[in-house]
């Protein structure tokens, strides 16, 4: 089963990891007031994604984001996706913070019959950066949106506020079904909304131990999957941009009667998985087991 | 009192203009104050300034937060060092219009900037700076980013001294400093405004310095646990203080009443967020309105209160 959470995809491993051998913990980059320019990207794409081509996402995929984001720590981001016959269905999607210093914050891949119309989770955002989502279609097109996030006034960081917490209860995870909103003919549909905690520091790792004087190790959640009995309702390869306990909002087409299944994997190599019975009853709790 | 009239002399130039005197202060003609920070006395011995309830910008200084000194037999310690070594150097020069008396600690009440950005003003002067246990770690994760991303508001002549300067002294539990006759109580404490909030008592005057554990006026921060402050405030409001220099608002502060209004704004926000949370409301809309009936009751609630809000949501799912 974890088989499909590694990273599998070497330009990504190398974007994740780039940055980790340095010794500043936010390298200084630039934060211009003025009209956002898109330079780090156009560095950036092809580290990530070759020489493809990329369109602009028309629809396929929007992006939601605060214009300031208020918590550097914590930025919520939403994204929607518009799967039809003509667009055909998204397979990837990969959500990039260009100016954080491991740009490449997750990639999400969707199970064939998954279903998946809105993602939503939390970033960390280091600096002025435009945020971006890459949807992959099925006919392997690449299709861009992207939004620009200022950065926080004020003394909030990218930072942990509770560290102690986030280790005590690492891998904890609670998962939430909620309610359908709809009722009548849109009930219909088998469409349902979920919320994926998982308590983790997703450390970054450039924080220097006070004893050793040596860089305390990254420590996140690199590997996830969500499936629902055997099917795969999506999966994410994850860096540091994503938030302290990661947190995945999502909708999907469920079958009623299956168990819904987790499974994470950090980079020290604990596993986390957890199952819970499909039931629109609000949160639903477990004990981490590793 | 001494530096008043010295003061009132710096600003009208005329020392300056005798005397020669290099002062960047001066020179630069900054439209905050010059020359010492108007401290003013709040016991006997006990001194503090009131910082303006304002972000920090090159207009002033960073000197948005409270600070303040006690003079002991022996020595001074001198709590928090401000937003800027400006800001640093004037509380120096403020200490040395009261006492020759040597300054034996600098005490940072937790890692925010405008409390201890000034850090770098006190190398010379031999200070112990003091901090709680988890202060470096907080500083070693957060301090490049904090001088990043403050260079905008502040600007490059504010900006080029100031360094992070992390305590050589650390506080588990609690500890006495005493600067001669004269004890100080240092207590650490678990995660509320952040998670390495130090505070101060005086014995001699029951003067407590919170820091940031008590907001007055300018809107609390939040960046430790929203749970671990509240929780926090019946046992702070149980010190016995005559009074209290909060880390932002009146210098001096009637003690317990001092927490009352953060106290209200904590309810609210976790009531409003308990309910967003409840009702299924995403993150992304409960920040928009939660805490909204507060915004008459404080400054800088613009500023802050969408981001209390998130860090509150995040912290509250977990219950």
């Amino acid at each position: 089963m974890f088989a499909t959470i590694e990273l599998r995809n070497p330009l990504v491993a190398i974007v994740l990891f780039a940055f980790f051998g340095s010794a500043l913990p936010f390298p200084v980059w630039a934060q211009n007031a003025g009209p956002p320019e898109s330079t780090t990207w156009n560095s950036l794409k092809g580290d990530v994604f070759e020489q493809k081509s990329i369109e602009a996402a028309n629809g396929i995929v929007t992006i939601d984001a605060p214009k300031r984001a208020e918590d550097a720590a914590i930025v919520p981001v939403d994204l929607h996706f518009k799967t039809d016959a003509t667009s055909g269905r998204i397979k990837a999607v990969t959500l990039i913070v260009d100016e954080n210093p491991s740009p490449v914050a997750a990639v999400f891949k969707f199970g064939p019959d998954a279903g998946v119309t809105h993602l939503a989770t939390r970033l960390r955002v280091n600096a002025y950066s435009y945020v971006r989502a890459i949807a992959e279609t099925e006919d392997g097109k690449l299709h861009m949106t992207e939004t620009y996030v200022k950065a926080s006034g004020g003394c909030s960081a990218p930072a942990m506020k509770n560290t102690d917490e986030a280790l005590a209860n690492l891998g904890k995870m609670k998962l939430r079904v909620f309610p359908a909103k709809t009722t009548g003919l849109a009930s219909m549909t088998r469409a349902t909304e979920m919320q994926l905690m998982i308590r983790h520091p997703n450390n970054s790792g450039l924080q220097m131990d006070q004893v050793t004087r040596y860089y305390i190790p990254a420590h996140f959640i690199q590997g996830l999957t969500v499936s629902q009995g055997d099917r795969l309702i999506m999966s994410m390869e994850g860096g540091i941009s994503i938030s302290e306990d990661p947190n995945f909002r999502f909708e999907f087409d469920a079958k009623p009667g299956e168990d819904i299944k987790v499974e994470a994997a950090d980079t020290e190599g604990k596993k986390f998985r957890d199952e819970w019975p499909l039931e629109s009853s609000g949160l639903q709790e477990s004990k981490p087991r590793i | 009192m001494s530096y008043a009239t010295r003061r009132d002399v710096l600003k009208t130039g005329v020392l300056f203009a005798c005397c020669g005197v290099s002062h960047a202060r001066l020179a630069m003609a900054q439209p905050g104050h010059s020359g010492p920070l108007p401290v003013k006395q709040i016991a006997d011995g006990v001194f503090a300034f009131a910082g303006t309830p304002a972000m920090m910008t090159d207009q002033n200084d960073g000197e948005i937060c409270n600070v303040g000194f006690i003079i002991g037999d022996e020595a001074v310690a001198v709590i928090d060092s401000g937003g800027s070594v400006v800001e640093g150097k004037a509380l120096i020069a403020a200490i040395r219009t009261q006492t020759d008396r040597p300054i034996r600690y600098l005490i940072n009440t937790h890692m925010h900037p405008d409390h201890l950005f000034g850090n770098a003003a006190f190398e010379s002067t031999g200070a112990i700076i003091v901090g709680h246990h988890n202060l470096p770690r907080a500083l070693e994760s957060r301090g490049s980013y904090y001088l990043q991303s403050y260079h905008d508001a502040m600007g490059s002549d504010l900006m080029a001294d100031i360094r992070i300067v992390p305590p050589a002294k650390i506080i588990t539990g609690e500890e006495e400093l005493d600067l001669g006759n004269r004890k100080l109580s240092l207590k650490a404490w678990k995660p509320a405004h952040t998670d390495n909030d130090l505070s101060v008592f005086d014995q001699h005057t029951k003067t407590f310095f919170t820091g940031d554990l008590c907001f007055i006026g300018h809107l609390p921060t939040m960046d430790g646990s929203l749970l671990g402050w509240i929780a926090l405030l019946a046992t702070l409001s149980g010190i016995k203080a005559e009074v209290a220099v909060p880390g932002h608002g009146p210098v001096s502060s009637p003690w317990p009443q001092a927490l009352e209004a953060e106290s209200q704004y904590f309810d609210v926000l976790a009531r409003d967020i308990r309910k967003a949370i409840a009702d299924g409301v995403p993150m992304s809309d409960a920040v928009k309105s939660a805490g909204e009936s507060e915004r008459p009751n404080w400054k800088l609630f613009d500023e802050y209160n969408q981001r209390n809000a998130t860090a509150a949501f995040a912290e509250l799912e977990w219950e």
